[in-house]
């Protein structure tokens, strides 16, 4: 690793940071409860780096442990966009009379 | 040309995860979040599945196979499992951090690649990863039941917890300056998964709110990590999107609770109120489910305060026929949501949304207090603490300073519980033997269900003459 990585990691650490509290601090009290569920699924994102490391099959060890990252992680993705869009759907106007 | 690849569509899939949350702040474009969320996720695994050093598919293609068949029905559980749920995939989350940091570890320790900041880094991901693995996995146990809510405290508790914690971080200093010892790296991993264990047996049922806010950020913390050691930006700025969101969650949780963090985390908050509970027995006054229909019936102006109990009792189905009933009677019927009822943020909201009450009804703390006084009928729903008046008046009450909602400035107030058993925390609510409360003694589900049952005989009887 050289430091024009670690500071542009750095960089983009700190205005992802900022972009998130921007956005958040957005959403309604409401959704609370379906914006966990969705940032849950976002931040399986480590589905990323389990793929890699169960993809590279250097050790019969680190690709089990992959493997069961990828499981892991999947089902987040799975269950955390399926149950947030259950729970956004029941979200209703009043109805106009 | 495949990293090209790679690497636009980790950037489309950053874009896409802004733009998801971004979407999210509405209920009307709310839905549109989750799809791009979606797609985004899509492309970044699809990119990812190019990458060059991948030489075998099948561990992939098998966990994802499992995952989904694991992920379809967990997103079916009924919604009071929600806070559940939720403190599972945490553990999920933090699960998959700590073992990618393990793997990568025992990788570069083969081959010899373990450098002083790639070790630093997996050190944070492996202690945040496996810490919030247990200890989600204990909030998830502690939510379901299965392990006893109240808090397990003992003596010195606190001084045990930071002193693990201490030497975890000692060993992965020590492991920093020496990657190659391998020990050191496996007595991180041993006393990360006990501190997180050790982390949430002081906690009590009411404070989940807050630890499952906190323990969202530790698993975004940990991805962040991640991002760190794989130096892969996509990771970075995911987790850091779902690091933020749990902290911002946190906050407006523990500013709800007039508590701080440190209070949350190590006050061991059972413990203190045990004094509170020998109190004499102040008289209250009862009521039966009709007695509360004839008041319904003759109100303008209807707030309801739902809490835990509602979900306990699944009775929102029933707050939901009441509603109807009498919004048929142009009585005009609010929700007052307390940020803390229930045990995740938001958990009253989805509840009630699930009972089709619409969204426009459900109205924060703020904005319903001023128009307490207005009110004719408080009906409070398994709600205790958030509407206990010792919050505002009483400076020995363990909650005094907390925000609560004015239940007790409403004309009448009918107050729905099963005893006078004092709530969790076993504080006296002198709302309860206010003198324009009644209470409403029984199961919240089949006392809705009498009072929604008396207010439709009423009207039909009405309509017959």
């Amino acid at each position: 690793m050289n430091e024009l990585n670690l500071s542009s990691m750095l960089f983009c650490l700190m205005l992802a940071t900022f972009v998130g509290f921007q956005v958040i601090q957005n959403v309604s009290r409401l959704l609370h409860t379906p914006l966990m569920s969705l940032t849950n699924a976002i931040s399986a994102i480590a589905v990323v780096g389990s793929i890699l490391i169960a993809g590279e099959q250097k050790t019969t060890f680190s690709t089990a442990l992959g493997a069961v990252a990828v499981f892991a992680s999947v089902t987040n993705i799975v269950s955390g966009f399926l149950i947030t869009d259950r729970m956004l759907k029941m979200f209703k106007e009043r109805p106009k009379s | 040309m495949i990293t090209l690849v790679t690497q636009l569509s980790y950037l489309v899939a950053a874009t896409l995860f802004v733009f998801s949350l971004r979407w999210l702040s509405r209920p009307k474009t709310a839905r549109r979040g989750v799809g791009a969320g979606v797609v985004g996720m899509a492309l970044a695994m699809f990119g990812t599945l190019l990458h060059p050093h991948i030489i075998g598919f099948e561990w992939i293609a098998l966990a994802v196979i499992a995952g989904t068949l694991v992920g379809v029905p967990l997103s079916r559980v009924p919604l009071t499992a929600v806070p559940q749920r939720t403190a599972i995939s945490h553990a999920f989350g933090g699960l998959a951090a700590g073992l990618v940091g393990t793997a990568k570890y025992s990788i570069w320790l083969g081959e010899g690649e373990l450098t002083a900041f790639r070790t630093t880094a997996i050190v944070i991901e492996v202690i945040l990863g496996f810490l919030t693995f247990t200890g989600s996995l204990m909030a998830a146990g502690k939510l379901q039941e299965v392990i006893p809510t109240r808090p397990i405290t003992y003596r010195g508790q606190n001084a045990v917890n930071f002193t693990l914690l201490a030497v975890a971080v000692l060993c992965g200093v020590g492991l920093a300056l020496n990657p190659e010892n391998w020990h050191l790296f496996a007595v991180i991993v041993a006393l990360s998964l006990s501190f997180g264990v050790l982390l949430i047996i002081p906690i009590g049922g009411a404070d989940m709110p807050t630890v499952i806010s906190l323990l969202n950020s530790y698993a975004g913390l940990a991805a962040v990590a991640m991002g760190f050691v794989l130096e892969n930006q996509l990771l970075i700025v995911a987790g850091a999107l779902d690091g933020a969101s749990g902290f911002i969650l946190s906050v407006i949780m523990c500013r709800a609770m007039n508590r701080s963090f440190r209070n949350v985390l190590f006050g061991a908050f059972g413990q203190v109120q045990t004094k509170a509970v020998a109190g004499e027995a102040k008289p209250v006054k009862s009521a039966t489910p009709q007695d509360a229909a004839d008041y319904l019936a003759q109100a303008q102006r209807v707030v309801f305060v739902p809490g835990y109990g509602m979900a306990v009792a699944q009775a929102q189905h029933r707050v939901r026929e009441i509603y109807d009933e009498l919004t048929k009677r142009h009585i005009d019927v609010k929700f007052a949501i307390h940020p803390v009822a229930g045990r995740m943020p938001g958990h009253m909201n989805v509840l009630l949304a699930e009972a089709e009450i619409p969204y426009e009804a459900l109205v924060e703390m703020d904005e319903i207090n001023p128009e307490m006084a207005q009110t004719d009928v408080c009906v409070v729903v398994g709600a205790n603490d958030v509407v206990n008046p010792a919050a505002r008046s009483d400076r020995s009450s363990p909650i005094f300073g907390m925000p609560i909602i004015d239940a007790d400035k409403a004309r009448v107030v009918l107050a729905n519980k099963r005893s006078m058993n004092p709530g969790f925390a076993g504080i006296d609510n002198a709302l309860y033997s206010a003198d324009n409360t009644l209470m409403v003694f029984g199961d919240a589900k089949s006392v809705l269900g009498d009072i929604a049952a008396a207010l439709r005989a009423d009207s039909e009887g009405r309509e017959a003459a």
